[in-house]
């Protein structure tokens, strides 16, 4: 499954990373090389085995359904870039 | 032209079915937000009810709001669905400032509820099914406002994390009509449920709309089959708001897809917006862009095991639903399906005429309700979850017409008095004096004097029997409209020679 | 009074208790270690002085009536990956400069709550992500030894190179660090220090800014393996507002230090015996060995047979996460967000071009790779299915072993620079660690030996899932017989 430099130029896109034309070849050629490596994966038989996605193997714990956060508004906009009236500031979404 | 009449649709080169799958999103009635701790509702200022595990800051962690599960699972057993033990969360990757983790937990591979049905009246009172497909859970977003700047917009998390339910169903709705009832029913069994407050107008219940248009016979192949082929290329129309909204969403796609394809064109599948104010839809992205969500197991996150016994306790405890209670009120009131329909509509309302129908006449008490009191309770801009006029009263009006205490139409004149305040119908009879005249001799004495004054009209009344309504109209208005109608008719008639 | 940064933390806080000294006495000795090797090593990214004394003079008020928690005015560093409220925190990266969290991580909260007193933050791998310190947006890291045989500045390891460096130039007592894949062993083998990765969900992951969530976990970096008993004990708790954090009691693993390992059945893994490992490292490992047979333990030649497909398969399942982890730095509402930039689109791609550094990029795109439409089944699905096959291999013999003692990595400290034009030539430093954290177990490493260049080596002790106590056990036998006392000359 080769990259080329159009699906380098797609995923950083999925991944919102500004790629310069000329970092997509070399990109592509370094992402080969290690896809190459973990396609030895490939040799593994894995019929039949649940895929595992947790270390933890217990079921998950539920909250009640209680008020216990908010009302921090200070908090929630102190790192923002831009932020007016309590709100998130960012540029013009058009939709 | 091309016009929409029921599920088949006369274009220029022929007729056409449309094929419609909705995806609703109902808000879960829950205090608090799916993943945090912050408070769920409408009216607070900017990002007031925001944690800033919803405003996805870093380190912070999800924890699971079991009421919300429960009201998946009410929801799911509500519907007639499949409850599944073990379900999982996954994360649906994309970019917008509305979404703060840059990811929405979802239910993708492993949803709470799957399969289901649920049945729907049709306007002409038939019923057809629509296929549950699958129910899960996910956040919010946040919410965007774009008229504050004119160079920026201003972001609101607020709604960002509060619990929704997406009921996702079959491809099994045909026409405009078909997909409001559907959005009505399901609005209905949610009320019932109390796991959405089906609220509109706030957003709090929304659909996204999958159309598709195909030749005559397409669905019916489709069924047999299973390929999705048969019905065409989809667009969905993301957020529709109001019943009205999504009915003329669906006949403007619609007509736009038949124009393309007999055009000669091809439906790109796409997602598109409704504009309500140009009454048409428009593209917002299309499958070129498609999002690619990636979705994957939320690592946050454990599988989420319910016990049999949990779900069992949650279906024990639910309230009879609008099927089974359209059922029963035909049942054991003798009503007909029509009455029964419209009073099953709102839960409040069917209680109201139960509690007025104990020992009464019940298609009296449910003209009553369904007429005279949903009437003023539109008027006031109220429902019957907050009707001021007890049940008892209704139920004692319609006691005084089966005594022929009142008539019919004195009791129109009561019930405004009651309606005012002035007391129980009794009491408003006895206080204007209302009370029918059974005495005959009244009524026998103002027959008399009426024939008197026209001799001309009683004469004619043996060749023109209708003519008699004219006399009985006299006598009422000589008894200020309180004599007993039947009363009226049979002295007259035998006065009248009749 | 003798130099009493060199202290253990237990002595430290044996001698606090004892009043022997103060802790503003400590404190100020680190701080002015501190300042006189921060400027080489480039171990702490921010100092928090006056917070340090604010917290040691309040230590001393406990202590002097008495009081005071289990770590009680001991003075620590902080990987720069636990938020710490009203103290910026970056991750080692340029995306979070100047970010100032509004709260405290479960970890740092409850060192805080022992009495433990802040030095500062330190510097890492940026995101966590590196095994040299070298993709930090803050410089990387020195490690305070050198080969004999060379001049080189040598990498202390990643991603906690800060935490290794600082314990092991002795610029803090003991330090916290986070593992993904190695990242708290590999540094304590490349420094001469011993590090800790508990079980997955003892440590809570609430406030650690989050590199792969199901591989994460918090643990120490120490000058010794009671240390790290110590202070993995106050960093551990159960927390409910991390849903994978284990509802368990934290033992006092002290207890199981110096207790005899007789009869303990020691696993000796086949597949770790890797192409190209030195000499040296497989005559570590013996040796490693033998002092356990001769402790009597029974030594057991055991097969984990899906080994080598442990990396690979992590390099597939961490850049996933991350990539999805890491998407909330859009510089929208923390964080660095660009200038000037034309469209939405725009903003988020150039900010985070501009945020995120190179190796962070990488595996970003690696991430949205593996996951993206088409190739979810063939890289994401199938890594996860290789994952339980290691966990499996692990589950296969513990009927068979009490724990399983094999090389922290594959070769002493290398020269910084020397790994960085080859990504898979760096990944291969977490051949022998990544296990454990695909398969959730604890894993320590402890040092054991010096390189023909004078360089510490380590050995590194797996155990059951749950079972640190018998990790400590092993872990503090090889310490014993390794009787490991080296430290490096002071060059900086
Ligand atoms: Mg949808
Ligand atoms: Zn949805």
């Amino acid at each position: 499954m080769a990259i080329d430099a159009a699906t380098v130029r797609k995923v950083a896109h999925l991944a919102r990373i500004k790629t310069p034309e000329d970092r997509l070849e070399p990109l592509a050629k370094e992402l080969n090389g290690i896809l190459a490596w973990i396609e030895q994966l490939d040799e593994v038989d894995i019929d039949g085995v649940e895929p595992m996605t947790s270390n933890v193997a217990q079921a998950m714990r539920l909250r009640d359904d209680v008020v216990t956060d908010g009302g921090k508004v200070e908090a929630v906009l102190s790192n923002a870039p831009r932020s007016a009236d309590g709100f998130f500031v960012v540029p013009k979404v058009v939709e | 032209m091309v016009s929409v009449t029921d599920k088949l649709i006369q274009g220029r080169t022929g007729s056409w079915e449309i094929v419609m799958g909705l995806e609703i999103h109902a808000q879960v009635a829950s205090k608090a937000k799916l993943f945090s701790g912050a408070a769920v509702g409408f009216g607070a200022g900017p990002n007031e009810q925001v944690s800033l595990v919803d405003a996805g800051f870093p380190g912070m962690l999800p924890t699971l709001n079991k009421h919300c599960v429960e009201q998946a699972v009410r929801t799911g057993l509500g519907l007639n669905a499949q409850i599944n033990k073990r379900s999982q969360f996954d994360r649906k990757n994309y970019f917008y400032p509305d979404l703060p983790t840059g990811y929405q937990i979802s239910q993708l591979y492993f949803p709470i509820v799957g399969e289901g049905v649920v049945e729907v009246e049709a306007e002409d009172g038939s019923f057809f099914n629509v296929g549950i497909e699958r129910l899960h859970l996910e956040q919010d977003a946040g919410k965007l406002i774009h008229d504050l700047s004119p160079t920026e917009s201003y972001v609101d998390l607020n709604r960002a994390g509060t619990a929704l339910m997406e009921i996702v169903s079959r491809p099994d709705i045909r026409s405009p009509e078909e997909a409001v009832a559907y959005v009505k029913k399901i609005r209905t069994i949610l009320i019932y449920l109390g796991t959405c407050d089906g609220d509109m107008e706030k957003g709090n219940l929304r659909a996204d709309v999958n159309v598709s248009v195909c030749r005559e016979g397409g669905y019916a192949r489709f069924k047999e089959t299973g390929d999705f082929s048969h019905l065409g290329t989809r667009c969905e129309i993301k957020n529709v708001n109001s019943f009205r909204f999504i009915s003329q969403a669906i006949n403007y796609e619609a007509r736009r897809q038949i124009e393309i394809l007999e055009d000669g064109g091809k439906v790109d599948q796409e997602t598109r917006l409704y504009d309500p104010t140009a009454g048409e839809t428009r593209s917002m992205r299309s499958k070129e862009e498609a999002m690619d969500y990636r979705y994957f197991p939320d690592p946050d996150l454990l599988p989420l095991e319910l016990e049999q016994a949990w779900i069992d306790g949650i279906k024990a405890d639910l309230p009879e639903l609008p099927d089974a209670k359209r059922r029963r009120l035909m049942a054991d009131y003798g009503l007909s399906q029509y009455d029964a329909v419209v009073l099953i509509s709102e839960q409040a309302k069917a209680d109201y005429f139960e509690a007025a129908a104990k020992g009464r006449d019940a298609k009296l008490v449910s003209n009553w309700v369904t007429n005279e009191v949903s009437a003023r309770l539109a008027a006031d801009g109220r429902d019957f979850s907050d009707n001021p006029l007890p049940a008892a009263h209704v139920a004692e009006l319609v006691e005084l017409i089966e005594t022929n205490v009142i008539s019919s139409k004195i009791a129109k004149e009561v019930f405004d008095h009651v309606w005012n305040g002035e007391g129980s119908p009794s009491e408003v009879v006895e206080k204007h004096g209302l009370k029918q005249v059974t005495d005959t001799g009244a009524i026998e004495k103002a027959i008399d004097d009426i024939i008197a004054a026209n001799p001309d009209k009683a004469a004619a009344v043996a060749e023109k029997p209708q003519a008699l309504g004219w006399f009985v109209g006299q006598v009422m208005k000589a008894t200020g409209g309180k004599a007993n109608p039947a009363a009226v008719n049979d002295i007259l008639k035998a006065k009248l020679g009749l | 009074m003798s130099d009493l940064t060199k202290l253990t933390l237990k002595a430290a806080l044996d001698g606090l208790k004892a009043r022997d000294f103060s802790s503003e006495e400590i404190t100020r000795a680190f701080v002015a270690n501190i300042d006189a090797a921060n400027p080489t090593l480039n171990a702490f990214v921010v100092q928090t002085t006056d917070k340090a004394l604010e917290m040691a003079r309040a230590s001393d008020a406990r202590l002097a009536k008495g009081e005071g928690g289990a770590l009680e005015g001991a003075p620590l560093g902080i990987k720069d990956l636990f938020c710490t409220q009203g103290v910026q925190t970056t991750a080692g990266s340029n995306m979070l400069r100047g970010f100032v969290p509004p709260y405290e991580s479960t970890v740092t909260a409850n060192l805080w709550a022992d009495g433990a007193v802040m030095l500062g933050k330190l510097n890492m791998d940026e995101f966590a992500m590196g095994s040299s310190n070298e993709t930090s947006a803050f410089g990387p890291v020195k490690n305070p030894w050198k080969s004999k045989t060379s001049n080189a500045e040598l990498t202390p390891g990643g991603s906690s190179g800060g935490s290794a460096s600082a314990v092991a130039g002795d610029l803090c007592l003991a330090a916290t660090a986070s593992d993904t894949g190695g990242s708290i062993r590999q540094p304590a083998a490349f420094t001469g220090t011993v590090g800790i990765k508990p079980t997955y969900g003892r440590a809570s992951r609430f406030g650690m800014v989050a590199f792969a969530s199901s591989l994460d976990q918090a643990g120490p970096i120490t000058k010794t393996v009671e240390d790290a008993a110590i202070l993995l004990r106050s960093m551990c708790s159960f927390d409910a507002k991390d849903a994978t954090s284990l509802d368990i009691e934290t033992p006092d693993w002290t207890q199981s230090l110096g207790k005899s390992v007789k009869g303990l059945r020691i696993g000796v893994p086949a597949e770790y015996v890797v192409d190209g490992m030195p000499a040296e490292i497989q005559a570590l490992w013996d040796q490693g060995i033998a002092w356990l047979k001769a402790a009597g333990c029974e030594i057991v030649p055991i097969s984990l047979p899906h080994t080598k497909y442990a990396l690979p398969a992590y390099y597939i399942i961490a850049p996933a996460e991350a990539s999805s982890n890491l998407a909330r730095y859009d510089g929208m509402r923390f964080g660095h967000r660009a200038e000037g930039t034309s469209s939405l689109t725009d903003l988020y791609e150039t900010s985070r071009a501009e945020g995120f550094g190179k190796e962070v990029q990488r595996r970003l795109t690696i991430g949205a790779y593996v996951l993206s439409a088409g190739f979810y089944d063939a890289y994401y699905v199938r890594a996860l299915k290789v994952r339980r096959r290691i966990a499996e291999d692990f589950d296969n013999v513990w009927d068979k072993v009490d724990a399983i003692v094999t090389p922290s990595t594959p070769s002493a400290a290398f020269a910084l620079g020397d790994k960085q034009i080859d990504p898979l030539q760096m990944y291969l430093n977490d051949i022998f660690t990544v296990t454990a954290n695909l398969a959730g177990l604890p894993g320590i490493s402890v040092p054991a030996g010096l390189d023909s260049g004078g360089l510490p080596l380590g050995l590194q002790v797996i155990g059951k899932a749950l079972d640190e106590a018998t990790v400590f056990q092993v872990a503090s036998a090889l310490e014993d017989a390794a009787g490991f006392v080296a430290k490096p000359e002071k060059w900086w």
